[in-house]
């Protein structure tokens, strides 16, 4: 049957990282024709945290790489975005976590990156509702917030990019088949659907981690900074059983988000009451003062995770025609904008601005497919 | 801390009370949780200046006088905990509430439709003035002008003539010829607010609905549309009911079927979902008499004497007919979809305008790109609405049901661990 083209690529998935992709494309003159069948992923769950994370150095790079374009994107964001230069405080909550802060001071400094280690009487006058034993907390000044729908909305909105209301049930190379039993041809077909992706590629090596929230109501602001506890990147890595840590975000409106949770293997989108209850636990027993506030929702979203934790850029190595970008776990909305470049550069055969390597699909994809 | 019951019972209303007292004599222990101060529900609510029907006393009376039967007043179910399990919440602490079987008794609220003016101050719903006037409110000698659709204008137009009120206007969406029709039928369905239902009221017009509140600050007056006409009349105070909404959010989240937007039941009252039953106005709109008889077949089911709820079958078909009846009589116009602005809000907790909203492609593409139905009340309110302006499907209840103290979801880890590090 034959395909009819219709851009010179196609992006399948508008949340955040298909729709920075898109972007990203369009920026380089190529028609872009963006698909998505509006069932909803990860970009409407997650917290829209933009924070600097440096577990290895691929993960450093990336994520401060895409800070740097945030803080470029900032002053072109519309108000429903609700970007905020906010930072993040890494709380320490003995000396052996202050110990890990001010490693973590050295790596990000290292890097160029604004980060300052706060004493417990620092930490107290720039966050008096956290409770009073902490030993410390490392600031890292350039992090931020956003609300990633309406981003997507933006960065979607250029002249090079069409946006459709379709599924795609089908990937063969450059094409794609959609539900309705159309075909659509391209030069190259991105793949960016997150947790779904392996509903289109089974070969990928892709797993679910559950994550919930809850939203407070409004209230004066208390809070200014976004909290996290070190014993977050535990929390994060942890591969088996469920974990929580404390993770406290104040939004423009007032209201405080608070996470985090994870949660392999389920894709079942109800609340773990369990879970939700000692996650709530941590943050109170950083923010006592929170146990009174009035809680207005609760719900929950997958993170798309790689073996490796990192995401999946470039080429599939048995498909040619096929991109992906996908697998980016709990930084996503952070690293959206430097995922894309990466892809786009390769797309493009331009000079990435950092090394692709660490990010190749090939690295968890070595046999050839059955595809 | 942690209760267990054999029946709970969501809501006291009259379904709530009836379906309590129905089960009270089998000896189950049984609880019946309302968030309101006293038992009553939206029909029977005290106050400093209200005397409740005789009815209403004697059903408190006998409901106080059950040993088995512990009534939690201004307590709210806020989320389920575990399999049969509630989270509640009172003004002190949470807790939760095991039960072996559960009548949901949640009633409705009222459908608010946006339209230029509405959240003036001096506005608010039929049901929500009544409500203020039972809480006491000055209106003596205010203009009032009452508008939407039903029987609950006429009961909202009396209380405010009991207050003091000048009713101005009572201006009913339906056509005379139905309005007719429909009071031609009441003489079938004796009962007291019924018989009130009296169309020779000077201030009563059909095909009559209202088009703007107008008022700089608070509201100084209304357009309406009366038949072909539009008139514009000074007032105080505007209360406009489009009709009610079933509760259906604690049914939803524990798996239970909804059909035409209420609690879909059985004969028995049973819903889809094992051991879980619905009565009174969150399985549809019938009025209180349909709702105490549906309380009681729910009771007596909930408790396996099936021959007492089979007995009251044929009386509750007979309020069935009038629930219907009132359905059809009372139907919306669609007009009324088309009432706001592109400027209205349709959220007020977000200040979401009705141009925010339209030309999305449902509920959730909505809310995401607008905030809509992201505030305190969480699309409770414009939820409703935009299901009656766009069609758009309600969305998935997600915990908790109603805002809740963090410390009260708390009480949701079931190992009840000290908090511990990752
Ligand atoms: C609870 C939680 C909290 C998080 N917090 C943060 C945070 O604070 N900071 C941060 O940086 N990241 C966070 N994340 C991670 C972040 O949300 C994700 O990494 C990111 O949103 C992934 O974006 P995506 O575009 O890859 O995928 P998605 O947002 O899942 O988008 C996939 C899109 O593909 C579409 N789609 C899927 N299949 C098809 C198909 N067959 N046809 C057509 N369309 C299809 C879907 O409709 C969807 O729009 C969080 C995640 C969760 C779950
Ligand atoms: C605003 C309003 C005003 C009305 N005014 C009149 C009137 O003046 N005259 C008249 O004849 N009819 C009136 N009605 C209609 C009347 O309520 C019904 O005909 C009938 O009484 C319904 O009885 P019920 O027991 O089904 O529901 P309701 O009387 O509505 O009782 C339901 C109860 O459940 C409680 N509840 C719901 N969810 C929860 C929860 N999560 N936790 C704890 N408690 C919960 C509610 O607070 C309420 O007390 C009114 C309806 C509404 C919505």
């Amino acid at each position: 049957m034959n395909a009819r083209r219709c851009a010179d690529v196609i992006v399948v998935g508008a949340g955040i990282v298909g729709a920075a992709c898109a972007r990203a494309l369009a920026q380089r003159g190529l028609e872009v024709q963006v698909l998505d069948d509006y069932r909803g992923g990860a970009t409407a769950a997650g917290m829209g945290h933009l924070l600097v994370l440096d577990d290895n150095p691929a993960e450093l790079a990336l994520s401060a790489y895409s800070l740097q374009c945030w803080r470029d994107w900032a002053p072109r964001l519309p108000a429903g975005c609700a970007y905020r230069n906010n930072g993040t405080l890494w709380l320490a909550a003995d000396a052996e976590e202050l110990a890990l802060a001010a490693a973590k001071q050295q790596r990000l400094s290292t890097h160029g990156l604004d980060c300052e280690l706060l004493g417990a009487a620092a930490l107290r006058a720039a966050e008096p509702a956290l409770r009073a034993d902490l030993h410390g907390a490392l600031k890292v000044g350039g992090d931020g917030i956003v609300y990633a729908p309406n981003v997507v909305d933006w960065l979607l909105a250029h002249e090079h990019i069409r946006r459709c209301r379709a599924q795609v049930v089908e990937l063969d190379g450059a094409a794609v088949r959609l539900a309705d039993g159309r075909r659509l041809a391209a030069g190259a077909v991105v793949l960016a659907t997150g947790i779904d992706a392996g509903a289109l590629c089974p070969e990928l090596p892709l797993t679910p981690k559950k994550g919930q929230l809850l939203i407070t109501d409004r209230y004066p602001r208390e809070i200014r900074h976004t909290l996290v506890e070190l014993g977050y990147v535990k929390s994060a890595h942890q591969a088996t059983g469920p974990s929580v840590a404390c993770n406290i975000q104040p939004r423009p409106t007032g209201q405080l988000l608070i996470g985090s949770s994870r949660q392999f293997g389920s894709r079942d989108p109800g609340i773990d009451g369990t879970l939700l209850a000692r996650m709530l636990k941590r943050a109170v027993h950083y923010v006592p003062g929170l146990a009174t506030l009035n809680a207005i929702r609760c719900w929950s979203g997958l993170r798309a995770a790689s073996p490796d934790g990192q995401p999946l850029l470039g080429p599939h190595p048995h498909r040619p025609g096929l991109w992906l970008a996908l697998g980016h776990e709990g930084l996503g909305i952070t690293t959206a904008p430097g995922s894309a470049e990466l892809l786009a550069a390769q797309l493009c055969d331009e000079r990435p601005p950092l090394p692709v390597a660490p990010f190749l699909p090939q690295r968890l994809l070595p046999e050839a497919a059955d595809a | 801390m942690k209760r267990a019951y054999d029946l709970a019972i969501i809501g006291a209303g009259p379904a709530g009370i009836s379906a309590a007292l129905a089960a009270a004599a089998s000896g189950a222990r049984i609880a019946l949780l309302d968030d309101n101060p006293v038992a009553g529900g939206q029909i029977w609510r005290d106050g400093p200046q209200v005397r409740l029907p005789a009815l209403a006393r004697r059903l408190r009376a006998e409901l106080a006088a059950q040993a088995n039967v512990d009534c939690f007043a201004a307590t709210r179910v806020v989320a389920l905990a575990g399999p049969r399990g509630l989270l509640l919440e009172d003004e002190q602490r949470g807790w939760r509430l095991d039960y072996a079987r559960l009548i949901l008794c949640t009633g409705a609220r009222e459908l608010l439709l946006p339209f230029p003016g509405w959240t003036l101050p001096g506005v608010s719903g039929a049901g929500g003035l009544q409500a203020l006037l039972h809480g006491g409110l000055p209106v003596h000698g205010e203009r009032v002008v009452i508008a939407g659709s039903g029987p609950l204008l006429l009961a909202c137009a009396a209380s405010a003539r009991r207050h003091g009120a000048r009713v101005q206007r009572i201006a009913e969406q339906a056509a005379w010829s139905t309005l007719a029709r429909f009071a031609a039928g009441l003489p079938r369905w004796p009962g007291k607010l019924w018989q009130s239902l009296r169309l020779l009221d000077p201030a009563y017009r059909g095909a009559s609905h209202v088009i703007a509140a107008l008022g700089r600050e608070r509201l100084e007056g209304v357009r309406l549309r009366q038949g072909g006409q539009i008139v514009e009349l000074e007032c105080e105070r505007l209360a406009c009911g489009f009709g009610l909404v079933a509760n259906t959010e604690i049914a939803q989240a524990l798996g239970c079927a909804l059909r035409d937007d209420a609690i879909a039941v059985n004969d028995w009252q049973a819903t889809a979902c094992d051991g879980i039953y619905a009565a009174g106005e969150c399985t549809g709109c019938g009025g209180s008499e349909l709702a105490l008889l549906e309380g009681s077949i729910a009771g007596y089911a909930a408790v396996d004497e099936h021959a007492r709820a089979q007995a009251l079958w044929p009386q509750r078909q007979r309020w069935q007919r009038f629930a219907e009846a009132l359905r059809t009589s009372f139907a919306l116009d669609p007009a009324l979809r088309h009432l706001a602005a592109a400027d209205t809000l349709v959220c007020r907790c977000e200040d979401v305008p009705y141009a925010a909203l339209a030309g999305h492609a449902g509920w959730h593409a909505a809310k995401l790109a607008s905030r809509c139905g992201m505030g305190a009340c969480q699309g409770r309110v414009c939820g409703a609405a935009a299901r009656t302006l766009f069609g758009w499907s309600r969305p998935a209840p997600r915990p908790p049901f109603t805002p809740a103290r963090i410390a009260t979801l708390l009480e949701l880890d079931d190992e009840q661990e000290p908090p511990c590090a990752p």
